[in-house]
């Protein structure tokens, strides 16, 4: 499962965190323009910010399929896009949410319910013959939960897709970070 | 005063105050409430006979005037009719405004009647779009709509309005700048380029020995013609003008080595070829252009000027990237270099270059054989005597084909905006419908079109527009009963196979059918007949004209580049390929 990792052993991925206005259609512009001008994406996620005019998509790219330098430039030509954050893994904090159902006789149940203590997850449901647990952590976090999950027979398996916002600066105003202006394009 | 208005009022008011004078289009099922407010409006409409052509109308309106064109649908079938013409203006960077209607928004997602996914079809090929949900939103909307479409890198936008939010009642508001502004955070076009690229970019024009100016349609739509001519002058730097630049510099201007590209002359291409410096001027390295990219002007350095950032480095990476408006940039960049010479700065010698360039131009003119005695009209025959008639501004419309690289070839560009084509998209039928649009933009010219047999074929019946709304163009058939371009392909790339490309020698007869569209038609055969003809049409200023012009089939366009072929390896006339040499 490590290929689902964006900073594993391949390193053409790049994440972009993308404020848009919160209108109707905006993500389906920026999945058709994806789609259009050919890149990849990787994961997506999309969710109204604490302003309610706006959104933040944050968007695992593949670079493979195109330099990031375009695709940052073709993204901010939308109109709804207000803003776009490259997000250096060394320099932002990154969260993933995994839901995952794994086979679990009565025996196996224990192992498993150590497991995910082990990682920090939680028992979600429990079934005759099944448990379903969920973790929240770094993608690596989550590929090391899945493997480990892997022996007793994975069910289903649903990951959220990367989500991720910069560091704070010690210097940085919460105010700063958070403002919409600064699109020079 | 609050004014209560029904949405349609609003649309037609918010169209008036955007000071658009005419519009273009065909009424139906759910626009139909916004074409009864337009019987009292002050805005012509012209009334076109199929969807496509009110969209190329409001697209050559806006070549030839800078304004937006406007063009109003119904919904469904008529929306889909105007995707070509709205693709053809993103590609061009055409503002245009296109308004749909849409079925009413509790039938929307329904498969109603005449209900299409508008705003979703035509996503990729807007600027932007919006569906308009309440009537209260119309006067925003139309404002955004036309401040996108105008502002930055140019382009269509589309409003799509159900019909029930045309019915509905709102309160009259007119947006001011700052709301307009405000609403759209995301949307900060960079007008002004960086002072300190711009510097570098004096230093490295100063210091080339052998540079070109490779200009786009960029400087046209940033009107940019007058310093483009100015910093030209002063540095003595030799200019191409691309497809979509002709007549961004003058043709006679000793300068001028006309367009670069596929079918571009010898000079141009080779000039870029070998150039130490490409000054890209709103171009956009397109691939009818470059050629095989990786072997286009190895030896470039590259500064590009482009008011959209994603054109930087696209397909080329330049050393110098500027965004900005053409016309501030040079400005200020002839400031810059100004500065530089006063400070005792020295220009490089660009005398040895433009030596070089001048023996390719000497050595290379565009050429063709000319008929023999009773053998068929050569199509680039019909243009010379079409340019040398031409009352001086006429503006030149055209296809896309053999047609369109003649125009371009042997027309003679002066002025800015009398030239109208599809340069990116490349659209058969353009001509006509734009011709009758750059005619209505600009009545006080002469309009040719200059169209193939193909490509009238599919948009001829906009003549009926042009005869019922009095609008004289003039259109050239150049007639070779084929698809003509691709038939050259089908001759030189597969071993003269010839599949699907021949219309027909005797149908349809076009002077019949120019006549029974209100038209005159006249048809030329013999090379003694052309210039009469010509005259005849120039002289007729009450109807369209026609002019059936029956050309050799078997005639190519020289130069050429083949296609994914290097520059390097371009085509030439056969009377020129002893010369080869001095290209070198």
């Amino acid at each position: 499962m490590s290929g689902n990792n964006p900073y594993g052993q391949d390193s053409q991925h790049h994440v972009l965190s993308v404020l848009v206005q919160n209108r109707p259609g905006v993500l389906a512009r920026v999945s058709a323009l994806f789609a259009r001008r050919g890149y990849n994406i990787f994961s997506l996620a999309v969710a109204p910010t604490e302003q309610a005019d706006y959104s933040r998509i944050t968007i695992v790219v593949d670079l493979a399929s195109a330099p990031l330098e375009q695709m940052t430039k073709q993204l901010f030509k939308l109109i709804d896009v207000v803003r776009i954050s490259e997000l250096d893994p060394r320099h932002s904090v990154e969260r993933e949410l995994i839901m995952v159902t794994v086979k679990a006789t009565a025996e196996q149940r224990g192992q498993i319910v150590e497991l995910t203590n082990i990682f920090e997850g939680k028992i979600l449901s429990v079934g005759v013959d099944a448990i379903t647990v969920s973790l929240d952590g770094s993608p690596s976090n989550i590929d090391d939960f899945m493997t480990a999950l892997n022996q007793y027979g994975i069910v289903e398996s649903q990951r959220t897709g990367l989500v991720a916002l910069p560091k704070l600066d010690r210097a940085a105003t919460a105010s700063a970070a958070k403002s919409p202006k600064g699109k020079a394009s | 005063m609050k004014e209560t208005l029904t949405g349609a009022q609003a649309l037609i008011r918010a169209l008036e105050h955007e000071n658009v004078e005419v519009m273009f289009g065909l009424p139906g099922g759910c626009i139909l409430p916004a074409y009864d407010p337009l019987i009292e409006s002050k805005i012509r409409h012209i009334l076109v006979r199929h969807e496509q052509g009110a969209g190329h109308m409001a697209e050559g309106y806006a070549h030839v005037t800078g304004r937006p064109g406007v063009a109003m649908v119904t919904s469904g079938p008529a929306a889909t009719n105007l995707v070509t013409p709205l693709c053809d203006a993103y590609m061009d960077s055409i503002p245009m405004v296109g308004i749909t209607g849409q079925v009413p928004t509790a039938a929307i997602g329904t498969d109603a009647f005449q209900e299409c996914d508008t705003v979703g079809i035509t996503r990729s090929i807007t600027k932007h779009n919006e569906l308009v949900m309440s009537a209260q939103d119309l006067p925003m909307v139309v404002r955004q709509a036309f401040h996108i479409a105008t502002t930055g890198r140019p382009g269509p936008t589309l409003i799509d309005i159900p019909k029930d939010v045309l019915q509905n009642e709102m309160t009259w508001y007119w947006p001011s700048d700052d709301e307009v502004l405000d609403s759209l955070p995301g949307y900060r076009p960079n007008v002004k380029g960086h002072t300190k690229m711009i510097k570098e970019a004096a230093r490295l024009i100063l210091a080339a020995r052998q540079p070109i100016l490779y200009v786009g349609g960029g400087v046209l739509k940033a009107r940019a013609a007058a310093v483009l001519r100015e910093l030209a002058e002063l540095t003595q730097i030799p200019v191409v003008t691309t497809l979509m630049a002709r007549g961004a510099f003058p043709d006679s201007h000793p300068l001028c080595l006309g367009m670069p590209g596929m079918h571009g002359t010898a000079t141009a291409i080779t000039a870029m070829q070998k150039s130490d410096l490409l000054i890209a001027l709103g171009s956009r390295f397109d691939d009818r252009v470059t050629g095989k990219v990786s072997a286009f002007a190895p030896d470039a350095k590259i500064i590009h000027v482009d008011i959209d950032p994603a054109e930087q480095g696209k397909v080329r990476r330049p050393d110098v990237p500027i965004v900005g408006d053409c016309r501030l940039v040079i400005e200020e960049m002839l400031k810059a270099i100004k500065e530089l010479l006063q400070s005792g700065e020295q220009q490089a010698d660009v005398g040895p270059w433009r030596s070089r360039v001048s023996g390719w131009r000497e050595q290379f003119p565009l050429a063709y054989d000319q008929s023999e005695p009773g053998a068929a009209l050569k199509p680039q025959f019909c243009l010379e005597k079409l340019r040398d008639g031409a009352p001086e501004g006429t503006i030149v419309v055209s296809g896309v084909g053999q047609h369109q690289m003649w125009t371009s070839q042997y027309w003679n560009f002066e002025e800015p905006y009398t030239w109208v084509n599809s340069g990116g998209l490349g659209t058969m039928g353009f001509a006509v419908p734009a011709a009758i649009g750059a005619k209505v933009g600009r009545p006080d010219k002469t309009v040719w079109a200059v169209d193939g047999d193909g490509c009238f074929q599919m948009t001829a019946q906009e003549l009926v527009t042009a005869s019922l709304e009095r609008i004289p163009v003039k259109i050239g058939i150049l007639n070779n009963s084929y698809l003509g371009m691709v038939r050259q392909w089908q001759e030189m790339f597969y071993d003269e196979r010839y599949s699907e490309v021949n219309l027909s020698g005797t149908l349809p007869d076009f002077v019949k059918w120019a006549e029974s569209m209100g038209c005159v038609g006249i048809r030329v055969e013999d090379p003694q007949e052309a210039e009469a003809a010509i005259d005849k049409a120039n002289s007729i200023n009450d109807r369209p004209v026609v002019v059936d012009f029956r050309v050799a089939e078997d005639e190519k366009v020289f130069p050429m580049v083949p296609a994914g072929k290097s520059n390097d390896d371009i085509l030439l006339h056969h009377s020129q390929n002893a010369r080869r040499e001095f290209l070198k």
